[in-house]
C-alpha cells in the first residue's frame, strides 16, 4: 500500500442522541486507527467549542463518527459544507435521505432493487382516527410477522419484531419513544446481511458481506455491542449467484441515495436468493463489535490506512 | 467453508457467574448525562465541589511530608490503625461502640459489601434485601449467584411481618437463608429510613432466626432536620457487620470506606481483603487519615448536610409543582427520592424519550433482582443544582405527560411483566455519571 501524506483530522463524535456511547466508541476506534498510521488526531464531542476549534485548527479533514440524528441526518455535515471543510461521507443531502427509512426505501425500490412492503405511521395520524381503526387497517394489509421501527434512527434502537397482532401496540409505543414516525413493515424472513461499500475515487465496491446470526433472538443492541452475543460468517454462507446479487443490489442503492465514501447497506436474502433492502447507513458503526470494520478486514484492508485513503478521496473530492 | 466468528473465542468460558454481565441499551443511554446540556437525576455522585481543596492538598503534603514512605507503600491487610481509630469515632456519632481491632479497611464500603458476600454466599444461597434495593449490592450477590429476595419496605423501612413470612417462605422450600442486607438510613433508592422500633423487631427477627445483619450505612451523617435513629450495629456487636464509607462524608475518590465485624467474620475479610487486593489504598488511607486529623471534618459534614437539604427541598418543590398527581417519598437525608409512576407507564422504556428531552434519571427496575421496579423511578438531588433539578423535573414531567398521552392513544399498558425482558444486569448509570 502506497504510503499517505500525514494529516490533520478532527474525529467528530459523541454528541446528545441515543446513540452516543456508539457513537464514542465508534469515534475512539476511528482515531485510534488514524493515530496508529501516523496522522495527528483530534477526537471532539459535537458541542459548543466544535466549530470555534475547526475554524482555529482548520484541520485538513473531518471524520463525522457521530451516529444519531444531527450526525447522520445530513445537519453536521451541512454545517461542514457551509465552513468549507472537508469532510468524510455522504454530503448532507444524501445523509437526509438515508436517515429516512422510508425515503431510502422508495428511492432504493426505483432503483430496482425489492423492499418490504410498508406503511409509516406519525404518532398525529393514532390520535386523529382513533388507534384501533388504524391499527386494523394496518392488520390488513400488512398481516404478521413485521417489524416495527424509528423512521429515523440507528443501532436498532426500538425496533420490534412482531409475530402476534397483540403485541403491535406495543411495539408501537416503543418505537416512538425514539421517533416521531413510525415504520410498519413487511418482515422477509431469509440470511440477513450487511454489506459495506467503501468508494476511493474508482466508484462504490462492495465488502465481502457479513452474515449475522444472533445467538439469542434478534440482532438487537445487546447482540449489537456484546462481543460473543452474534456469531457473523465473512463472507457469507451464500452462493456465488446469491452473494453476488447481494453485493449488487447493495451497491445499487448506495448509488440510488447518492453516497459517498463509505456506506453499509443491510438486507435480507430469502431463499430465492432475491436481496431486500432493509436500510442505509451513511456512518456504519465502526466499534470493536461492528460489521464494517469486519468487513473490511476479511477483504484484506487495513483499517487504519483505509480510514486514511477514505479521507485522502474526501480532500480530493473536497470543492467537486 | 466459512467460519463463523463470535468477536469472543472465550465466550464459552466464562464461569456461570459472569451470566448477565453484559452493557444494555439502558446502560448506554446513560452516556448523554455527562452532556452539560442534559439535567441528570440519575446518578449517586456526591457533590465534592464543596469540599475546599485546600484541605485536601493540605492533607496531601502533610502525609508526603512525614509519611511518604508508608504511605507509598503496601500496608497491612487490615488498614492502617490510626484511620480505623478514627473511623471508631466517625461511628459513636450513631451509637456505636467498638475497637478498632474489629474495623477492616477496604477499597471502598463497595469492596466490604462483595468481601462480606464472598466470605458467606455459596451458589444458591439466599440473601434477603429491601424492596426496592441498591443495585450495587444487587449485582455483588448475583456474581456470587445468590438468590435475592426482597422484603416489603414501606416509608418506615422494611417490614417486619413481611421479613418474618419471607423467612418462614424460604425455610419451608429448603432455603438457606446467609444475611439480611439492609440500608436503613435514607435508603438508596427509596429515601426512607428505618424506624428505631424497626430497627429492633427487624434484629430480634434476625437473631432468632440464625440470620446475619449487613448493615450498610454510607448516608447516616447527611441527615437533615434531625438525626437519624442510631444504628442497627449500637443495638448488637455479635449479629450484625456494619459497613461504612467515606466517599459521601468526604470523597468517593479516595476509595475508602470499612467493614465493622464480630472477631472471627473480621479476622475472615482481613485475609479476604489481602487475597484480593493485597492492602488497601494506602495513599488514600493516609490522607483521609491526615484529613481527620486535622480538618474540621464534621463541619464539613455539616456543609454537606446544608447542600443536601437545599436540594432536596428543591426537589419536593419541583416535584411538587410539576407532577402533583403522582407519589413519591420524602427522604430525611441523603441522596436519593422514590417516584411511582402511573400504573401504565414503563419507567425503563421511557428513557429514551427522556434523553430526547434532556434529562436523565434511573428506572425503578435497576433496583431489583426480580425484574419489578418498572412503575419507579430513583431521582437523584445530589449533585445538580437546585436550578438545574427544577429543570429537570419539569422535563421529567414532559416525558411522563408525553408518554401518557402516547398510552391513551393505544389504550395499551406498556410495561412489561416482572420478568426481566433484557439478559444484562447492567441496567443503572455507571457511578461516574452525575
Amino acid at each position: 500500500m502506497a504510503e499517505l501524506t500525514r494529516r490533520h483530522v478532527v474525529v467528530v463524535a459523541g454528541g446528545i442522541s441515543h446513540e452516543r456511547d456508539v457513537s464514542l466508541r465508534s469515534g475512539r476506534r476511528v482515531a485510534d486507527s488514524l493515530t496508529g498510521y501516523g496522522w495527528q488526531v483530534d477526537l471532539r464531542d459535537a458541542d459548543a467549542s466544535l466549530l470555534p476549534a475547526l475554524r482555529e485548527s482548520r484541520p485538513d479533514v473531518v471524520w463525522p463518527a457521530l451516529h444519531g440524528a444531527s450526525g447522520e441526518d445530513g445537519a453536521l455535515r451541512g454545517v461542514l459544507e457551509a465552513l468549507d471543510i472537508p469532510f468524510v461521507g455522504s454530503r448532507s443531502t444524501s445523509a437526509r435521505l438515508a436517515w429516512d427509512k422510508p425515503t431510502a426505501s422508495a428511492l432504493v425500490a426505483r432503483a430496482g432493487v425489492r423492499t418490504p412492503r410498508s406503511v409509516t405511521l406519525s404518532h398525529d395520524v393514532f390520535r386523529e382516527l382513533g388507534a384501533v381503526g388504524v391499527l386494523e387497517a394496518i392488520a390488513v394489509e400488512h398481516p404478521v410477522p413485521l417489524a416495527v421501527k424509528p423512521a429515523r434512527g440507528g443501532s436498532a434502537q426500538g425496533v420490534t419484531l412482531v409475530e402476534d397482532l397483540a403485541d403491535l401496540p406495543r411495539a408501537m409505543v416503543s418505537a416512538y419513544t425514539y421517533c416521531d414516525d413510525v415504520v410498519v413493515e413487511q418482515l422477509i424472513r431469509g440470511t440477513e446481511l450487511a454489506v459495506g461499500i467503501i468508494d476511493t475515487g474508482d466508484g462504490p465496491v462492495a465488502l465481502s458481506s457479513v452474515e449475522i446470526v444472533p445467538k439469542h433472538g434478534t440482532y438487537g443492541f445487546e447482540a449489537r455491542y456484546n462481543a460473543g452475543e452474534t456469531t457473523f460468517f465473512t463472507p457469507a454462507r451464500l452462493s456465488s449467484e446469491f452473494a453476488q446479487a447481494a453485493a449488487d443490489a447493495a451497491v445499487a442503492a448506495h448509488r440510488a441515495l447518492g453516497l459517498r465514501h463509505l456506506s453499509r447497506v443491510d438486507l435480507i436474502v430469502d431463499g430465492a436468493g432475491t436481496p431486500w433492502f432493509l436500510e442505509a447507513n451513511v456512518l456504519p458503526g465502526l466499534t470493536e463489535t461492528s460489521l464494517v470494520p469486519q468487513a473490511l478486514s476479511a477483504s484484506g484492508f487495513d483499517l487504519g490506512w483505509t480510514y486514511a485513503e477514505l479521507a485522502e478521496q474526501a480532500i480530493r473530492d473536497h470543492g467537486n | 467453508m466459512t467460519n463463523g466468528n463470535s468477536l469472543d473465542p472465550w465466550y464459552d468460558s466464562y464461569a456461570q457467574r459472569t451470566a448477565g454481565l453484559s452493557a444494555s441499551e439502558v446502560r448506554a443511554l446513560f452516556a448523554v448525562a455527562s452532556r452539560p446540556e442534559v439535567v441528570s437525576l440519575a446518578g449517586g455522585m456526591p457533590y465534592v465541589s464543596a469540599l475546599p481543596r485546600e484541605l485536601v492538598t493540605g492533607s496531601i503534603d502533610r502525609v508526603m511530608a512525614e509519611d511518604s514512605a508508608m504511605a507509598l507503600q503496601y500496608g497491612g491487610g487490615q488498614g492502617l490503625r490510626s484511620l480505623r481509630e478514627h473511623i471508631v469515632d466517625v461511628m459513636s456519632l450513631e451509637g456505636i461502640r467498638a475497637s478498632a481491632e474489629d474495623v477492616v479497611v477496604t477499597t471502598g464500603s463497595q469492596h466490604a459489601l462483595d468481601l462480606v458476600t464472598r466470605l458467606f454466599i455459596d451458589p444458591g444461597d439466599v440473601v434477603l434485601a429491601e424492596s426496592p434495593s441498591y443495585v450495587g449490592a444487587i449485582g455483588v450477590f448475583r456474581s456470587y449467584q445468590a438468590e435475592t429476595v426482597h422484603v416489603t419496605t414501606d416509608e418506615h423501612g422494611l417490614v417486619p411481618e413481611a421479613l418474618r413470612e419471607a423467612i418462614a417462605n424460604l425455610r419451608t422450600q429448603g432455603k438457606r437463608i446467609k444475611f439480611l442486607y439492609t440500608i436503613p438510613n435514607f435508603h438508596n433508592p427509596a429515601g426512607v429510613t428505618m424506624s428505631r422500633e424497626r430497627r429492633i423487631e427487624v434484629l430480634d427477627i434476625c437473631r432468632s432466626n440464625g440470620i446475619l445483619v449487613l448493615e450498610d450505612n454510607p448516608y447516616g451523617l447527611l441527615w437533615f432536620d434531625e438525626p437519624a435513629p442510631q444504628a442497627i450495629r449500637s443495638i448488637d456487636d455479635e449479629g450484625v457487620v456494619y459497613l461504612g464509607s467515606f466517599s459521601k462524608t468526604l470523597a468517593p475518590g479516595f476509595r475508602v470506606g470499612w467493614a465493622l465485624a464480630p472477631h472471627a467474620i473480621r479476622e475472615k475479610l482481613v485475609l479476604a481483603n489481602e487475597s484480593a487486593v493485597l492492602a488497601p489504598n494506602s495513599f488514600g488511607q493516609y490522607v483521609v487519615n491526615a484529613y481527620l486529623d486535622a480538618a474540621d471534618w464534621q463541619g464539613q459534614v455539616d456543609t454537606f448536610r446544608g447542600i443536601y437539604a437545599e436540594r432536596r427541598d428543591a426537589m419536593m418543590g419541583a416535584l411538587g409543582e410539576f407532577l402533583p398527581d403522582l407519589s413519591w417519598t420524602r427522604p430525611d437525608g441523603g441522596f436519593f427520592v422514590w417516584l411511582t409512576l402511573p400504573e401504565s407507564l414503563d419507567s425503563k422504556g421511557m428513557l429514551p424519550r427522556a434523553v430526547k428531552e434532556l434529562v436523565a434519571y434511573t428506572p425503578g427496575t435497576a433496583f431489583y433482582a426480580d425484574g419489578r421496579g418498572g412503575g419507579n423511578i430513583r431521582l437523584s438531588f445530589c449533585y445538580p443544582t437546585p436550578e438545574q433539578i427544577r429543570v429537570g423535573v419539569k422535563r421529567l414531567a414532559t416525558v411522563i405527560n408525553d408518554e401518557l398521552e402516547l398510552i391513551e392513544t393505544f389504550g395499551h399498558a406498556t410495561r412489561p411483566s416482572a420478568v426481566s425482558e433484557s439478559r444484562s444486569t447492567v441496567v443503572a448509570p455507571p457511578p461516574n455519571v452525575s
